[in-house]
């Protein structure tokens, strides 16, 4: 199964097993979603269920949020992550706050999926990587799988959770790969990083659609006698630091890798945490491998990501320090 | 189109008294044409609801004059837009506002010892002093947690009152605003929604006339703001906001109507702020004072009052007494607001999420071992 397949899965299992759970979004009920994710639902669930909406972000999360204060479990949809801009007031000002300003009296368990980040030749508006807004204003959380079957159970755990959840989908990753995803109900629980290739020279943190590019790269540079352990975030906020702690600690060096600007990119933090965690055990400078601090560009996309081609020498690069 | 006529017919009715409708004149007389002949129990609850209000408001601004309270949104003047249009909700109904309609939470039965409580700021406050003053939040009395952003409330009250109408539960959801609210991202989006999907959603626009210095002919270019509803399908009725019952009875067909399944309805309730916008403000800088002395004859407590006196059902000296044991009550909660103690540091990093996260309890444990601030 890919990406989209574990994802309408997904979907359909909690909207068979909780009635709560709605649906809505730009096109995402006779056309299934720009990208297929929602394809079927409609007929199987309803139009109360999955609801075609007016062209306006604020309005598709404002209306969640309204939803999620009722006890329903709002799963709404915005067509790119490049279009969150909109709909960052009601993010940052309503949902991140809720739970805060009314002393817990309201929960606002909303989850917000969104196709993000590039290698579809989307351009300046359809590639962007926008996880380190969301996480900088705090009460979000933030999900972003790298495979179909962490895709399934992630978004399981996104709709359980009873907190705000940004779930951006890779999709670059969409339909790029099959794999074994389990039927029926199994979930994953948010802030859980996974070891995705296990190593002891240098600690590679990434996280969706760069996570394949990252274990490609540490497996050619296998062959010259590195050992690259790979680490997944999954959850990217709160993140799960002490996964990476424990994997520096036994490396001492670290890389890392994300589709988004250098500039107060989540890497940016990572760094910062792990310098003030364990320092003393770095043997090398951390290093950041990342879009570049410009918009996206179109026909140059592939110069812009963090590919293999620019993972492969930053994994040399930190190795070869001393 | 349906809904179109609808609009037509609502508003030409009252088109020969410039589209608004009024029941109660200066002196408390009213047009047996649109008297809607309510309960005189209800409507001297409304009375000592406004009357409460003010004297509510008053004390605030004492209190912030005088640097016990860090700040105060008053609505002197406003008083029968807010508490008479709360009154015609039902019990199972939900409010969503914004920081200028604490009456209507009132009304709905939050207590005078909690909104003191925010007031203050202090560890007995539902919010736990998280918020400013007059921000509340009273899920009991089905009252949504208030915001600053203007406007933001609008759509997550159509996404509510959406939710009761998939999930097939009576319930009508009203949301205020202001007329400074109109030009916001969110009445766009809310008042769209709300038409396409018809949800039982009632839009409370209370035009004050200004958004602090911003006068409601620069909000918009249409004539009545109420006229903004036609381009969303959306139904819309225009009263004397500062008439009690013109309000009440103006909202309560909004309200029956949403409750019968026919969609949303706008309506703006004409008031005027008499007061500043907030403490901080300083209207002398901006508004001609005798705008405010010509409004001040339209004060909707003098109004009611008439009209109550005019029926023989209340005296002076039952003023006296209200206002005394508003003024007992008022002080017995101030004093346990003023003593009780600050917020714990605790609360700065709780509630951010249900279950506080590592990152979270860290910082706890840093900020409650570290330094206090002086």
């Amino acid at each position: 199964m890919n990406m989209v397949k574990a994802l309408n899965d997904a979907l359909r299992v909690e909207m068979r097993r909780d009635e709560r759970v709605v649906v809505l979004g730009e096109d995402v009920g006779k056309l299934g979603g720009v990208f297929r994710v929602t394809a079927g639902l409609l007929e199987e669930f309803g139009e109360d269920r999955v609801v075609d909406t007016p062209l306006s972000e604020a309005g598709i999360v404002g209306a969640a949020i309204g939803m999620a204060l009722y006890g329903l479990r709002p799963v709404s949809e915005l067509e790119f992550a490049d279009f969150v801009y909109p709909a960052m007031d009601q993010l940052v000002n309503e949902a991140a706050k809720y739970r805060y300003r009314s002393g817990g009296e309201f929960g606002c368990p909303l989850v917000v999926r969104t196709p993000m980040g590039g290698g579809i030749k989307g351009g300046l508006y359809h590639s962007q990587s926008p996880e380190s807004l969301l996480i900088h204003n705090a009460g979000l959380k933030v999900v972003c799988p790298s495979n179909p079957y962490d895709a399934k159970g992630l978004l399981i755990g996104a709709i359980r959770d009873p907190d705000p959840v940004l779930f951006f989908e890779p999709k670059r990753v969409y339909r790029a790969n099959e794999m074994e995803v389990p039927e029926g109900d199994y979930m994953i629980p948010l802030s859980q990083a996974k070891v995705a290739l296990a190593g002891t020279d240098i600690t590679l943190v990434s996280w969706g659609a760069m996570v394949e590019e990252s274990i490609a790269a540490a497996k050619e540079i296998h062959e010259q006698g590195l050992s690259v352990e790979v680490i997944d975030l999954r959850t990217l906020w709160p993140v799960d630091i002490q996964s990476v702690v424990q994997s520096v600690q036994k490396t001492g060096r670290l890389v890392i890798v994300h589709e988004a600007p250098k500039a107060c990119g989540f890497g940016a933090e990572i760094v910062a945490q792990i310098c003030e965690r364990v320092f003393l055990h770095l043997e090398a400078p951390p290093k950041r491998v990342t879009g570049w601090d410009t918009p996206f560009p179109y026909a140059l996309e592939n110069e812009y990501l963090p590919l293999r081609h620019r993972i492969v020498p930053a994994l040399i690069e930190t190795a070869r320090y001393s | 189109m349906d809904l179109q006529q609808n609009y037509s017919t609502t508003t030409l009715r009252s088109a020969a008294k410039g589209g608004v409708m009024k029941v109660i004149d200066l002196d408390g007389r009213v047009d047996p044409t649109t008297d809607p002949r309510l309960e005189v129990a209800l409507v001297t609850r409304i009375y000592r609801e406004m009357v409460r209000a003010r004297l509510i408001d008053e004390r605030m601004n004492a209190l912030q004059r005088q640097g016990r309270v860090g700040f105060h949104v008053g609505a002197y003047g406003e008083e029968a837009s807010i508490i008479a249009s709360a009154a015609a909700l039902r019990p199972q109904d939900w409010l969503f506002s914004c920081y200028r309609e604490i009456g209507a939470a009132f009304w709905r039965g939050f207590e005078l010892q909690s909104y003191l409580d925010n007031m203050f700021g202090n560890a007995n406050d539902i919010a736990e002093g998280r918020q400013m003053p007059d921000h509340i939040t009273a899920r009991r009395n089905h009252f949504a947690a208030v915001s600053s952003v203007i406007g933001t409330q609008i759509i997550n009250a159509v996404g509510f009152s959406w939710a009761a109408k998939i999930r097939k539960e009576d319930v009508v959801t009203a949301v205020y605003f202001g007329d400074g609210a109109t030009s916001a991202a969110d009445f766009h989006s809310g008042m769209n929604f709300a038409g396409v999907f018809k949800t039982p959603t009632v839009f409370l626009l209370r035009n004050n006339g200004w958004a602090i210095s911003i006068p409601a002919s620069r909000q918009s270019a249409c004539r009545r703001l109420v006229d903004k509803a036609l381009g969303y399908g959306v139904p819309a009725l225009c009263c004397d906001g500062n008439d009690a019952l013109a309000t009440y009875a103006t909202v309560q067909r909004a309200v029956s109507s949403a409750a019968e399944g026919k969609g949303p309805m706008l309506v703006e309730l004409q008031t005027y702020r008499l007061g500043a916008h907030t403490t901080s403000d300083d209207p002398t800088r901006y508004r001609n004072e005798s705008e405010v002395e010509r409004e001040r004859k339209y004060d909707p407590i003098r109004r009611l009052r008439l009209y109550l006196e005019n029926l023989e059902v209340w005296s002076q000296q039952e003023d006296e007494k209200l206002i005394e044991k508003i003024h007992a009550e008022l002080q017995a909660a101030i004093a346990r607001a003023e003593n009780a103690p600050r917020p714990a540091v605790a609360s700065i990093f709780e509630k951010v999420y249900r279950d506080q996260p590592a990152h979270l309890r860290e910082q706890q444990a840093e900020c409650e071992r570290g330094p206090r601030a002086r």
